[in-house]
Parts: C-alpha cells; sequence; structure tokens
C-alpha cells in the first residue's frame, strides 16, 4: 500500500502524492515514458528510497523494514548481478543475502534456473551469456527467496523480441502461481498481455488507474479509432486533420469516431480538400491511445 | 582521423575533475618528497643516534665524550630519557646500551673500556703486545650500514680534536728537530714505530684487518673494534626488510583495488540489490573488509614464503611474530581500501587517489627508502603512515628477533588506523545507502 509518496531530487519532483494498493496474486502495471517516476516509485516499494512525504506498507509492514525486506522480491533494470560468477554462483549468493542455506538454498537455486530456462548455462560464468539470458538470471535472482510481492522494473528493456516473449512466459507462470508483482513499462504491449489492472503515470503522478478495457472506456467511451493515411501537401494534410478534430501520429492522422457512418464523410473532407487515401483501417483505442489522450503526447516521448 | 579521437579523449578527461586534477597533482607531490627525503631542497642531513658509555671515567675519555657531543652530525644519549617510571634514570651500561641497539632505538652504541685513558692511541711500542691499551667497542646493527662508519669517522674526528695532549705525543718528532736529532737507539726505536704505523696501513689497504672488513676503522689513532649486535647471524640482512617494505606497499595497492568492487557494484546496481536484502551497508562492508584483510594476509604469506624460498628468510621460526603483524597490517591496509573506494565516485577516480596516498606514503613510510636514512622531519613524518608502522614491526620480529610482546605498539597502532579508517568508510558509506 503507498498513500501519498512524495518523493524529490533537488529541484525535480520524481514522485508526487501517488497513492495505490494492490490484492494478492494482482499484477498492476505501471505505464509510462522514460522519467516519468515509475522506477524512483519502485525503489521507495524496495526500501532504497528514502520518501519526502507519505507512507509505504508491504503486507503491513513498512518499506525497508526486515519483514518487508523478506517479502519483497526486486528485479532492478540494471544488470544487477556478479558477471564474473555462474548463473548458478549468482543465484546461490543472492540466496545467501536472504539466509538461505543447505537444502533450502538448493532447492531455491535449481528452481530459478529451470524457471529462467537456464539450467543448461547453471556453470557458465554470467558474463558469457547473452543479453536475453543476462535479463533472465537478472529476473531470477531477485525471485530466489520466493517472496510474496515481486518489483520487476522494466524487465525487458534491451531485449530481443523472442527473449522477450520468454521473459512473458516466465512472468506467466508467476501470476499463474498466484504471486502478486507490480510491472513498470513503458511497452503498452507489455502492459495490456500481463497486468490485471494499469497505472498511467507522467510526471511523478498517476493520472489513469484501472483495468485496459474501464481506462479505454473512460478515456473514450465506445468510440472507435480511424487510421488514415493520405497524400498530399503536408500543409493541407495538418489542416484537413485539425478541422476534422484527429492528430498526426507517426505520419499518421488519427481520428475518434462513434458510428462507422462517420469515416465516409471523414474521407469525402479528404477529397475536397485536395488529399487521395493510401490506406485507411479502423480499430479499438489501446493504451497507447488512451496515454495521448490523456497527455496530449506519445508514450515513447 | 587522428583529432577526432584526441578531442574526445580530451573531453572524457575534464569530466573526471578529480582524475584530472590528480594527474598533475602527483607526480609533484611525489617528486616534492623525494626531493625533501634527499636533502635536495632542505639539505638536512640526518643526525645518527649515538649512544656513549663512559666506562673509564678518565680525563682523556670523558674530553673523548664531549668530542663526540659536540659534534653536529650526531645525537649523542649518555642517559635514557627519563619516563614516568623513571624519572632520574642511570647512565647507560654496556649491557643497556647493546639492548638499545638490538631494540632499535639506536643504531650505534660506543662502548669506552676502563683502561682507555691510559693508552688512547692505537700505535706505539704497546700496540702488539699484551700491555696495548683497551679497545673502544662500537655495537651496531647490520641493518644500518652507514651509520657505524659515519660513527667510526667521527670518533677519529673527536680523537683529533677533543685529545690534543695524546696528539702532543707524536710531536715528538718535531721536538728532536728542535734539539738537534736523537740518538741512534732513539732514532731506531721511533722509526719502528713509523713503520708499524705504515704497515697496519697497508693491511687496511688490502682489506685484511677484521676490523676494515666492517669498513670501519681499526687502524685508526683510536683503536675501535666493530660487532654487529642485531643481525650479525642474518644470511640476508635486507631481505626481511624489503620483503616487509616492498609487500606493505604492494597490499595498500591491493586492497584499494579490491575495495573498488564496490564502486562497479554501486554502478551496476548491485549494490543496491545487495542492500534490498537482509543485508545492510554495515554488514556489506564488513563482509568486504574481511574478504581484504584474508587477501592482503594471503600475499603476505606468499611474499614472505618466497624470501624463505628464494632469499633464505628464516621464516618458519617467526611464525606467531608474522601472523600478528600480518594480520594487523592487513587489517590496515583492508580499512584504508574501503576508505579511498568510499570517497571515490568513479574507478578512476580511485586509481588517481589510490596512486597519490599509496605512492605518498611509501616514500615517506620507508617502503622505497629505509626511514632510518631519512632527515628527522621526514621520520616523524613517516609515522602517520601504515607503511612504518608494519614495517617497523616485521623488523622487529625478522631483524630484531624481539618476542612477540615488542610488537604491541606496532600492532595497537594499525588495529587503531585501521578501526578509525574503517568507521570514516562507514560514515561515507552513507551514500550509497538511500536516495
Amino acid at each position: 500500500m503507498v498513500d501519498s509518496l512524495v518523493k524529490r531530487f533537488g529541484q525535480t519532483v520524481a514522485v508526487d502524492d501517488i497513492s495505490l494498493s494492490l490484492a494478492a496474486g494482482e499484477c498492476l502495471g505501471l505505464l509510462g515514458p522514460n522519467g516519468a517516476g515509475k522506477s524512483t516509485l519502485i525503489r521507495a516499494i524496495a526500501g532504497r528510497v528514502i520518501p519526502d512525504a507519505g507512507r509505504i506498507e508491504v503486507f503491513g509492514s513498512a518499506a525497508g523494514s526486515a519483514a518487508a525486506r523478506a517479502a519483497l522480491g526486486w528485479v532492478p533494470q540494471e544488470l544487477a548481478i556478479y558477471p564474473r560468477l555462474s548463473s548458478r554462483e549468482n543465484l546461490r549468493s543472492f540466496g545467501r543475502y536472504y539466509g538461505l542455506t543447505g537444502k533450502k538454498l538448493n532447492e531455491a537455486v535449481n528452481w530459478c534456473l529451470k524457471w529462467a530456462a537456464l539450467e543448461d548455462r547453471a556453470g557458465d560464468l554470467t558474463r558469457k551469456l547473452s543479453g536475453g539470458m543476462k535479463r533472465r538470471l537478472n529476473m531470477a535472482a531477485g525471485l530466489i527467496h520466493q517472496p510474496r510481492l515481486v518489483l520487476m522494473d522494466e524487465p525487458t528493456v534491451g531485449v530481443d523480441p523472442q527473449s522477450r516473449n520468454r521473459i512473458f512466459e516466465m512472468i506467466e507462470a508467476l501470476r499463474a502461481q498466484g504471486m502478486t508483482i507490480i510491472y513498470t513499462t513503458h511497452y503498452m504491449e507489455e502492459a495490456e498481455r500481463l497486468c490485471d489492472r494499469i497505472a498511467i503515470v507522467d510526471h511523478g503522478r498517476i493520472i489513469a488507474l484501472d483495468t485496459k478495457e474501464a481506462l479505454v472506456t473512460s478515456a473514450f467511451a465506445s468510440r472507435s479509432q480511424v487510421l488514415a493515411r493520405v497524400d498530399g501537401p503536408p500543409a493541407a494534410v495538418e489542416a484537413w486533420v485539425a478541422k476534422r478534430g484527429g492528430r498526426m501520429v507517426d505520419g499518421t492522422a488519427q481520428f475518434t469516431v462513434e458510428h462507422p457512418a462517420e469515416i465516409a464523410a471523414l474521407l469525402d473532407s479528404a477529397e475536397a480538400a485536395g488529399l487521395a487515401l493510401v490506406d485507411l483501417s479502423l480499430r479499438r483505442p489501446n493504451l497507447e491511445s488512451v496515454f495521448l489522450h490523456l497527455t496530449g503526447r506519445e508514450l515513447r516521448d | 582521423m587522428i583529432l577526432p579521437i584526441v578531442r574526445t579523449a580530451i573531453v572524457a578527461l575534464r569530466r573526471d575533475r578529480v582524475s584530472l586534477v590528480l594527474s598533475f597533482f602527483v607526480p609533484i607531490a611525489f617528486f616534492s618528497i623525494f626531493a625533501i627525503i634527499f636533502g635536495g631542497q632542505h639539505n638536512t642531513v640526518p643526525r645518527v643516534k649515538v649512544i656513549v658509555v663512559d666506562e673509564d671515567r678518565s680525563r682523556v675519555s670523558q674530553q673523548l665524550v664531549k668530542g663526540l657531543e659536540s659534534d653536529g652530525s650526531m645525537i649523542v644519549f649518555t642517559v635514557p630519557a627519563p619516563t614516568k617510571k623513571q624519572p632520574a634514570p642511570q647512565d647507560y651500561t654496556a649491557a643497556t646500551a647493546e639492548a638499545a641497539v638490538k631494540a632499535g632505538d639506536v643504531s650505534v652504541a660506543l662502548i669506552v673500556p676502563r683502561g682507555f685513558g691510559d693508552h688512547p692511541i692505537s700505535f706505539g711500542p704497546d700496540s702488539d703486545s699484551a700491555k696495548a691499551g683497551p679497545t673502544i667497542e662500537l655495537l651496531n646493527d647490520a641493518s644500518d650500514s652507514i651509520a657505524p662508519q659515519m660513527v667510526a669517522g667521527l670518533l677519529q674526528k673527536a680523537a683529533m680534536t677533543a685529545m690534543p695532549e695524546a696528539m702532543a705525543e707524536q710531536g715528538m718528532k718535531y721536538t728532536a728537530e728542535s734539539i738537534g736529532g736523537f740518538t741512534p737507539d732513539q732514532r731506531k726505536m721511533i722509526d719502528g714505530y713509523l713503520a708499524q704505523l705504515r704497515q697496519l696501513e697497508s693491511t687496511r689497504a688490502a682489506g685484511g684487518d677484521s676490523a676494515a672488513h666492517n669498513g670501519l676503522a681499526g687502524g685508526g689513532f683510536i683503536s675501535v673494534h666493530a660487532r654487529s649486535v642485531v643481525g650479525e647471524n642474518k644470511n640476508n640482512p635486507m631481505v626481511s626488510f624489503y620483503a616487509a617494505a616492498i609487500g606493505v606497499m604492494f597490499l595498500l595497492f591491493t586492497a584499494s583495488g579490491s575495495a573498488g568492487a564496490l564502486l562497479d557494484e554501486a554502478e551496476s546496481g548491485t549494490l543496491d540489490r545487495v542492500l534490498s536484502s537482509r543485508i545492510d551497508m554495515t554488514g556489506l562492508l564488513a563482509g568486504k573488509l574481511v574478504f581484504n584483510i584474508l587477501l592482503a594476509f594471503t600475499q603476505l604469506t606468499v611474499m614472505f614464503l618466497w624470501a624463505w624460498a628464494v632469499f633464505k628468510l628464516d621464516f618458519f621460526s617467526h611464525i606467531p611474530g608474522f601472523v600478528i603483524m600480518g594480520l594487523s597490517t592487513a587489517f590496515a591496509v583492508a580499512a584504508f581500501g574501503m576508505l579511498l573506494a568510499s570517497l571515490c565516485r568513479t574507478r578512476a577516480q580511485l586509481g588517481a587517489l589510490s596512486t597519490l596516498f599509496i605512492l605518498i606514503m611509501s616514500a615517506i613510510g620507508g617502503s622505497m627508502f629505509p626511514r632510518f636514512l631519512m632527515p628527522a622531519a621526514m621520520q616523524k613524518a613517516g609515522l602517520w603512515t601504515i607503511n612504518a608502522w608494519a614495517i617497523d614491526g616485521f623488523t622487529k620480529v625478522f631483524w630484531r628477533d624481539l618476542p612477540v610482546t615488542a610488537l604491541w605498539p606496532q600492532v595497537c597502532v594499525l588495529l587503531v588506523i585501521g578501526i578509525v579508517l574503517f568507521a570514516i568508510a562507514r560514515k561515507i558509506a552513507q551514500r550509497w545507502e538511500y536516495a
């Protein structure tokens, strides 16, 4: 439970009055652009950042307390593992840091290696592993003590699509076990695929928090999105988009419509403006659309 | 194509200002220290500490002692410094003077024996007979080969300047000239004396005299017998000194390099992750400290074993002293490394800062140049370094063969240094604890 959390670094307000709570077994996504304050929030929950105001409790214990630390698993954005140790040695080291010994430690290490699909590379030095394998080991090290709550701070940064899918499968396996997860990302697809609820974070604030469907409905009701690519002078295209209340995103004009019948009027106006239609599609708005709608900026900005 | 590379390197160097400053400061500081040590700027030749025991108490011997005391190249002690236990100590005796040389309090002791005043000169009709006068004994520490030679020379000088009546004996020659010559018997006798002197000098030149072996003045106006009371049975006098001196210097480099792992872990985020587990900062630093102590101790052990195997250092009969001094030194250097690492922000800063501190400490502390050859002020400054205390301790063990109980000053100082440095490192490491 996070209550009215504030954290400043000099003049910069990294976290600005954030409150949230999680149910057991829930996966909460923190979705926002780089610099939105997601990592600071995660680090505060992990007890590594002292808030200027507010309160954080982990299963009833204050963040940073021994009980909270034992209940928490933290997967930092950086590859926080020992490069000169093997995968198994890394896991054994972190296991010992959490007080695991003997048979319990061995079982935990074996479980982590299996979960991260690193059993056949257990003896390899970490620095010799591929980027995706290092990421998986980085995640496994955060789960070595079987925490009740896992904080995952952008675990797929710099990972190729194939390895990303493997990581998604790992996280889905954790969800199936009923583990509570807080997952930060600036990739909309990850939040949509993995999270029960999504908090949209911008400039240190949670500007929306709900399920994906509820967020979309709240922003767009039953309206759909029309994506149109047209050919014509840029000034004419911009004037047409502005007149019809749309936005240009990556060279594509985006509009929201209540009924498909509105599309015909849209195309007529394009023709009237001297623009030639190249491509047209209709879709349900997504989280990217919600973020754009709420902030006026793209998620990746 | 070269210019862009140079420009990038310059910009990168300018970003790390601490490294930039140190890269200029280190060589200047180091040069200045060596200039001071070798007297280039201050021209302060180290004064030799000498104990003089006057067993004769004759007018001649007292004149000689006075002559020695008035020489600016020596600091002459005839009485130990007063202590709380002994506010009015007795004069040194031959035994206490020898003990003082063995303990390293002074490099040389001169024992002026009874009867010296009756036969102060080393040549003459009785020089080879049983009636020859007693010889001054020069007790020295073989690790310092310069001090005894210097003292022996100064002794002859003092004899020349402080014992004019003895030298007047030689004036007979001039007397003979002034009175018109000696009788043939008188001439024969004097020629005999001169022949003896010439023979003595030629023997010294050929290196056949036992005293000349030591490079000491056995054939001067005053007869001196030199005896090493420390290290006379050692196979290789300076090996134990350099094993400690070089060992400590590289221990410091190893410790600071190893402690630098903290910076790597802080940069990679591993430190944060470890601190989010059960381990707190004190535990983390203590763990690193223990590792660095073990690393340093192992390094020292390997070094001394090498000295034993290759240079015949008598290692195995000094195990208790070695372990005590080794662990104390390892603790101090490990804490020093932790402090440096906690002070720095980057590996480059640590490299520059450790080079600066370690080279300065090694130069002043005697790792590169024996402290007893340095000016007095530098010798005192050396007491602020880990090197000096560690080298002194190892010297006590391997050179002076002192019991482990004699190591308490060095052990106490090294432990205090270690505790204080670690406490400061812990305080500074707070910056890694929380944001």
